[in-house]
């Protein structure tokens, strides 16, 4: 089931036009700038579909910077995004692409400091519901509805069961789990959806795991 | 309790079954589903319900999007309803006039409660505060409203879709105006059977309705069709009050939707492509709004 909670259905409260190209739209980019861990210093956003047809209409455009600023979906500060950013030191740019994607609700958002750069794919599935399906090239899924920890580690057996366990260590359920790899015996990457919020000491235990490469965070 | 309900049909036979409202239904699932208590949960609808009669009691004072296209129908509704001689009746326009009310409040970027979506979030607030005038009901059973009408969205959501661009407008007021339906009924003492035939009855006059927003706003004619379909919804729940039914069954009514959407081509899909975006009208707006370039920068 895509839709769990009644909450879904009657709700976000947010900030109109837009459910899907709005809401939907600033819990992207806010999912984005949990897992790059900061407020990035640039962002190009990438809109596919009706995304890239009627983004300006929506507010779409604010509302992921919105996002990335750290709003969520019932900020008044949606609607003044642009400023806010520019206020911050944050630039941006967003390029409407005519390539064809799965879902008509498409964003893909690159974002970056001098430290690093991510990529990362949304998609927004209406009524505010969103879904990652690509981060840095790798295919997953994830809801943002939960904490999740996502694990980029070499493609090893043991690794996944060394990451399992360390989590049983600090009592934390696992309510969802995915693993993928671009390449067998290359670099692969761990999605696990928890049931609570992981604290530092947790992630600081998973970072010197073997052949554990990189570990992130969304919080709840 | 049981498994969760996956459609209609399950969800009416646990309520006839266990003698329960549909409200109840959803409202036992939501604990179980989200391990959350039943307070919890009411206290978090009980604000969905404030932040809609705030959308409400802002749009009927007056308020215009940024582009101008929409603004001060409601107001215009409301004076109109107040001479006593609407035609529809009192209740129906003040249905009307409500969902006009938060979606205007919607255009112009106010804050709303989204229901299903937020280009359809007029619909069941409409007919939920024009409905409390004649059956005054309690605090708890508007916040009920809400489940019953969510109830109903949540099997639309799971096997078809609420997205405009997913589904067309069908998905979007279709699903809202259904919704309503069915809580009407419950609010009005129907039984959980006659929800669903009321929520089939509206579907099937929402079928295949295209999503073409002018300029891609969710304006033109978004906050007209929530007006309709506000109207629908009343309307349908009388006909199910007097025992009409629908010859073709709920779940399949949602299916056939669902079915229309996935052959509805994408210029007819909140693309902003067809229909009456792309009337000679529908583009000289757009051009006016966005200065004939759609595409560019935001920097």
């Amino acid at each position: 089931m895509k839709f769990k909670s009644v909450f879904d259905i009657i709700g976000p409260v947010m900030i109109g036009p837009s459910s899907s190209h709005t809401a939907g739209a600033a819990r992207i980019g806010r999912v984005a700038r949990d897992l790059f861990g900061r407020q990035p210093d640039w962002a190009k956003v990438h809109l596919y579909g009706s995304f890239a047809e009627t983004y300006k209409g929506h507010s779409t455009d604010v509302a992921i910077i919105g996002g990335l600023l750290d709003y969520d979906t019932f900020d008044e500060r949606i609607k003044t995004s642009f400023e806010e950013a520019q206020n911050a030191g944050m630039t941006f740019e967003f390029i409407p692409e005519t390539g064809h994607v799965d879902h008509p609700n498409t964003a893909r958002i690159v974002i970056g400091d001098k430290d690093s750069e991510m990529s990362m794919m949304g998609i927004s599935i209406g009524g505010g519901k969103i879904e990652i399906t690509e981060l840095n090239g790798f295919p997953l899924r994830l809801s943002g509805n939960h904490p999740a920890i996502l694990v980029v580690h070499e493609d090893r057996s043991g690794c996944i069961a060394n990451v399992a366990n360390c989590l049983y260590k600090y009592d934390i359920n696992i309510g969802h789990m995915e693993v993928s790899r671009k390449e067998r015996g290359h670099m692969a990457l761990m999605v696990i959806e928890v049931d609570q919020n992981v604290d530092k000491e947790v992630m600081d235990d998973l970072r010197k795991l073997p052949n554990i490469t990189q570990v992130t965070r969304i919080a709840d | 309790m049981e498994a969760l309900f996956r459609n209609v049909r399950e969800l009416v036979e646990r309520a006839e079954k266990e003698e329960k409202l549909i409200s109840e239904i959803m409202i036992e699932q939501e604990m179980l589903m989200t391990d959350r208590s039943r307070e919890d949960i009411m206290i978090q609808m009980d604000r969905n319900l404030t932040v809609m009669e705030e959308a409400v009691e802002k749009g009927l004072k007056g308020v215009h999007s940024v582009s101008g296209l929409t603004g001060g129908d409601a107001v215009l509704l409301q004076k109109y309803r107040e001479t006593g001689n609407a035609l529809s009746g009192d209740l129906l326009l003040d249905a009307v006039s409500k969902a006009v009310a938060t979606n205007e409040v919607n255009a112009a970027m106010g804050t709303i409660c989204a229901t299903p979506t937020a280009g359809s979030a007029g619909v069941v607030p409409g007919t939920l505060f024009a409905v409390q005038n004649k059956l005054n009901p309690t605090r708890e059973q508007m916040i009920r409203y809400l489940f019953t009408a969510g109830a109903f969205g949540f099997v639309v959501a799971n096997n078809a879709s609420i997205s405009g661009a997913a589904g067309g407008c069908q998905a979007e007021v279709g699903s809202a105006a259904g919704m309503a339906s069915a809580a009407i009924i419950e609010m009005a003492g129907g039984t959980p059977q006659q929800s669903s035939e009321a929520f089939a009855i509206t579907m099937k006059n929402m079928l295949g309705l295209v999503c073409d927003p002018v300029a891609g706003l969710v304006e033109v004619p978004c906050v007209k069709r929530n007006a309709m379909g506000a109207a629908n919804a009343v309307v349908a729940a009388d006909m199910a009050l007097a025992g009409v039914t629908s010859r073709i069954p709920c779940d399949e009514v949602i299916g056939a939707m669902f079915e229309i959407g996935q052959s509805m081509p994408s210029a007819l899909r909140e693309t902003a492509k067809g229909g009456l975006a792309a009337t000679p009208t529908g583009r000289w707006l757009e051009s006016k709004i966005f200065g004939g370039a759609v595409v560019g920068s935001g920097q």
